[in-house]
């Protein structure tokens, strides 16, 4: 497994980007906007957005295991303490405010 | 941009889940088949395949079978990489259906 | 086949065969691509019908043989959940077309479930073919939201002190449930433990059976 270091490591708090640009996009619209912590750093692979149209995927994305509270992604979570995990491309993560 | 119909974990309205299981019919077994040579050839990449399936009619995404999408997204990125071409696809399922017979 | 109409004939009559001309647009159009492929070199004859071999030898009694392992033999377990492709190298189970392969371990206080919402990531090359269920559009809306509704159905009712994780694949990941080992089975062997891990329980929707009855 490719553990190069990206922009986050475990632990660090982040926000999914509400975007909606058109093309291949591995991000769930449920998860857009939502703020989680990194629970893993995957490493880097071939961008699908990219590959999606004939292209070489390059440059690699950093790939992390992002975790939320249900509760906090939705409404009528309130309460639960189940988790939901996401695996989520780098340029799609910020830092939480 | 609109959400993509494929992206659906959350959306209202699913209801019980079908746990039934039905035993792949031919078609549907050298549709898998066919998917996966091309991938092993090089040919396509599944994220293609995804996006294709991503961008057919809606309606037609959610009255289609999975494999008949899979069918379709084949077809959509043979012909964009001009692999083949729709016409000589219909002249040779002419060719077929002449030979199978009339439903 | 017995109708003897395609020009050519593929050795691979494994699934349910409906007449040709019954067949829906684009079931009849896969067999027309299919001709086309072959007339034109782009694959053979040969590469499909190794890629049907290939999926029919994968189903989910790989997983329950792995499960079973790692249930009788704590080092083994701690190799499957640490490095799960050289734990399948290991059994004689071939996961390499796996980019990446992460185990998810259930345990007295955690369940896992795994969906893949936008479209059926599945850990084939482990499990085989994903069942008809698991590529639903109501599993698919469902299992994010509603995970402990979605496991009610297949049988499982947790208690509020259980969490339950819940993996949506989206990427090149590939995931699979070590479901917990069920009470009970000390004096089992590992062939009777595998029959014990149904496919099912490896996608997380259930825990694997109860400690079969004694005979």
């Amino acid at each position: 497994m490719n553990l190069q270091a990206g922009k986050f490591k475990a632990g660090d708090r982040v926000t999914v980007k509400f975007e909606d640009r058109p093309g291949h996009i591995r991000t769930p619209w449920y998860i857009r906007g939502k703020t989680g912590w990194i629970e893993r750093v995957y490493g880097d692979f071939l961008n699908p957005e990219s590959l999606a149209f004939g292209r070489d995927g390059l440059p690699k994305r950093t790939l992390y295991l992002v975790a939320f509270n249900q509760s906090d992604v939705w409404p009528k979570a309130v309460g639960s303490k189940d988790k939901i995990l996401v695996d989520i491309y780098e340029h799609w993560l910020i830092p939480a405010a | 941009m609109p959400r993509g119909h494929h992206d659906i974990g959350g959306l209202p309205g699913a209801g019980k889940i079908d746990q039934t299981e039905h035993e792949l019919s031919d078609w549907e077994i050298l549709a898998d088949a066919v998917n996966q040579a091309l991938g092993a050839r090089g040919i396509k990449r599944t994220d293609e395949m995804r996006r294709a399936r991503e961008e057919m009619d809606s309606a037609t995404y959610r009255d289609m079978t999975y494999y008949e999408r899979w069918i379709a997204s084949i077809e959509a990125i043979l012909i964009e990489k001009n692999i083949l071409t729709k016409e000589e696809i219909d002249r040779k399922l002419a060719e077929f259906e002449s030979k199978w017979g009339e439903p | 086949m017995s109708d003897g109409h395609d020009t050519r004939e593929t050795p691979q009559d494994h699934g349910h065969e409906h007449p040709k001309h019954e067949l829906s647009y684009y079931a009849k159009r896969i067999y027309a691509i299919r001709d086309l492929l072959l007339e034109k070199g782009v694959i053979t004859d040969k590469d499909i019908q190794s890629q049907v071999e290939y999926q029919e030898a994968r189903s989910p009694a790989n997983g329950a043989k792995l499960v079973a392992r790692a249930w009788i033999d704590p080092a083994f377990k701690a190799r499957f959940i640490g490095d799960p492709k050289a734990a399948c190298a290991e059994m004689g189970i071939d996961a390499a077309s796996i980019n990446e392969f992460v185990v998810l371990e259930n345990t007295e206080k955690v369940r896992h479930m795994v969906v893949c919402t936008l479209c059926s990531c599945y850990p084939r090359p482990i499990l085989g073919r994903p069942p008809d269920w698991y590529k639903s559009f109501n599993y698919r809306q469902r299992a994010v939201n509603d995970p402990r509704g979605v496991m009610r159905e297949f049988g499982l009712v947790l208690p509020d002190d259980v969490a339950v994780r819940i993996h949506d694949s989206t990427a090149d990941i590939r995931y699979l449930v070590l479901p917990l080992r069920p009470k009970g089975t000390e004096g089992l062997s590992e062939t009777q433990l595998a029959k014990l891990v149904t496919r099912d329980s490896m996608i997380g929707v259930m825990d694997a059976l109860p400690a079969l009855p004694p005979s």
